[in-house]
């Protein structure tokens, strides 16, 4: 068999690719499912962190570093194969989703504190000097400017996130990792395996694209 | 003065760092109306003293701030408390992402409850006051730092607030936009504005203050009618520092 039969073999192609279809279809739901679910989790842990009563900054500051300092599989593989054992089975997806969102959330509420802590302080001042509310100042003066700030490293978590999204495979969810590993069993060819490969690169690569624009974008800003 | 109510009374405030002294018991009460000037040394704790007014800095038991009958202190009355005393800061600090219009019509749609047009309109005719109505739609950073001064002051005027706090407001200018900035507050002072301004302007607190406070060291020196304080000091320390401010 030559090179391209091997790697590139047009009929395993083309009987895999339903089958590729619905796993890629899966990952991008939980990459989509967790990023949002990181993203609402991370700011709110991000406010507590920062304003919260000093016990709950506390907290929000254990969750942050725990989240960040545990390998993804093992958290995947804790909340999956161990929670059963205190009663909590949860759906590979299910634990795919809570795992990717609990450390989404981690890295970003360090993104949303850091993005936060970059505005000036006279920001701050002359929003409460107005009379706002916390609420107000916060919806409409400091996380419009905060935003503009944390969207590179957003993005790149986001990056992160898609990425890790293949290592639910080993918990038995049909993502597009999983459904290549299988097709390519069933066909007893990589092909299947090497368009998933470039799946994942054609999702990604964009994205990496679009995370050095915006931070050249924004390197140009803070310089002018 | 004595004989009204005052719309701002500072009690006996003090504030400290470990053993460094920022404000040591000052009281000063200033009347609905007046304009009162605090000019001393850089380090003095002019600024203190009305960051204090507003909370923007704590100050320490059992000193307390009155405005308008309403003490200042954490809880949940401060932000309607704090909606009673513009201020203007030395950096301007307006919100760089919004537009003029938007920067000075924000607090009195989330504050005050106007609709959306009506603070709009508000904003307009402020900026009108202030002499820059063209720029109502540019952006913060396209203004001149006179200009975005000037919008400060309309942002802080637009709450209707009881009392104006200046702090340094023409220091950090080019020296050809100072005298735009001080105009307005020229103007502001003579339409009945009570207004505390700290400042390095002796010529401004001289022509429109109605009262010059002098602090020193944490401590109200001196203070008195604008003629007496700069022409007659009855304090060495105030005699030595206009010495050192008007020498030239």
């Amino acid at each position: 068999m030559g090179f391209v039969e091997t790697f590139f073999n047009w009929e395993v192609l083309v009987s895999s690719l339903p089958l590729l279809l619905t796993g890629l279809r899966v990952t991008l739901t939980l990459g989509a499912v967790s990023i949002v679910a990181g993203l609402v989790l991370g700011l709110f842990v991000s406010l507590l962190r920062l304003y919260g009563v000093m016990p709950l900054r506390i907290l929000a500051r254990i969750y942050i570093d725990v989240f960040r300092s545990i390998p993804i599989l093992v958290l995947l593989i804790v909340v999956y194969y161990a929670l059963p054992f205190v009663g909590l089975r949860l759906s590979p997806f299910m634990s795919a989703a809570t795992t990717l969102t609990l450390i989404s959330g981690a890295y970003t509420a360090e993104i949303f504190r850091a993005g936060i802590q970059a505005i000036p302080r006279g920001q701050f001042e002359a929003s409460q000097a107005l009379g706002l509310r916390y609420r107000h100042m916060m919806s409409d003066v400091i996380l419009p400017q905060a935003i503009r700030i944390v969207i590179p490293p957003l993005t790149g978590n986001c990056i992160n996130v898609i990425k890790d999204t293949a290592l639910a495979s080993v918990v038995a969810m049909p993502d597009l990792l999983k459904q290549a590993t299988q097709a390519q069993a069933l066909e007893a060819n990589p092909t299947p395996l090497i368009v998933a490969a470039l799946m994942y690169l054609a999702i990604l690569w964009p994205l990496v694209l679009l995370v050095g624009r915006l931070e050249d974008r924004f390197r140009r800003e803070a310089a002018s | 003065m004595s004989d009204a109510t005052p719309i701002v009374s500072v009690r006996r405030v003090s504030k400290r760092f470990g053993a460094f002294t920022a404000l040591n018991e000052v009281s000063l009460d200033v009347a609905a109306g007046e304009v009162v000037c605090v000019i001393g040394p850089s380090g003095s704790g002019k600024s203190t003293l009305i960051r204090c007014i507003n909370l923007l800095e704590t100050y320490d038991p059992p000193g307390e701030i009155v405005v308008d009958g309403i003490r200042v202190q954490r809880g949940p009355e401060l932000a309607s408390v704090r909606a009673e005393v513009g201020m203007v800061f030395q950096s301007f600090n307006l919100f760089p992402h919004m537009t003029i219009r938007d920067n000075i019509a924000l607090a009195p749609k989330r504050v005050r409850g106007l609709d959306a047009a009506t603070a709009a309109n508000k904003a307009d005719v402020l900026l009108q006051r202030v002499g820059i109505a063209a720029q109502a739609d540019k952006y913060p950073h396209q203004l001149s730092g006179g200009q975005q001064q000037r919008v400060a002051i309309a942002r802080a005027l637009a709450m209707e607030p009881k009392v104006m706090l200046f702090d340094e407001p023409t220091s950090a200018l080019d020296p050809e936009m100072v005298g735009e900035v001080l105009d307005v507050m020229n103007t502001l002072a003579h339409s009945g504005v009570t207004m505390i301004v700290v400042t390095h302007e002796m010529g401004f607190a001289r022509q429109v203050a109605d009262r010059v406070v002098f602090m020193d060291s944490g401590e109200v020196v001196e203070t008195g009618p604008p003629e007496a304080v700069f022409d007659r000091p009855q304090k060495a320390r105030t005699q030595a520092f206009l010495d050192a401010v008007l020498r030239h």
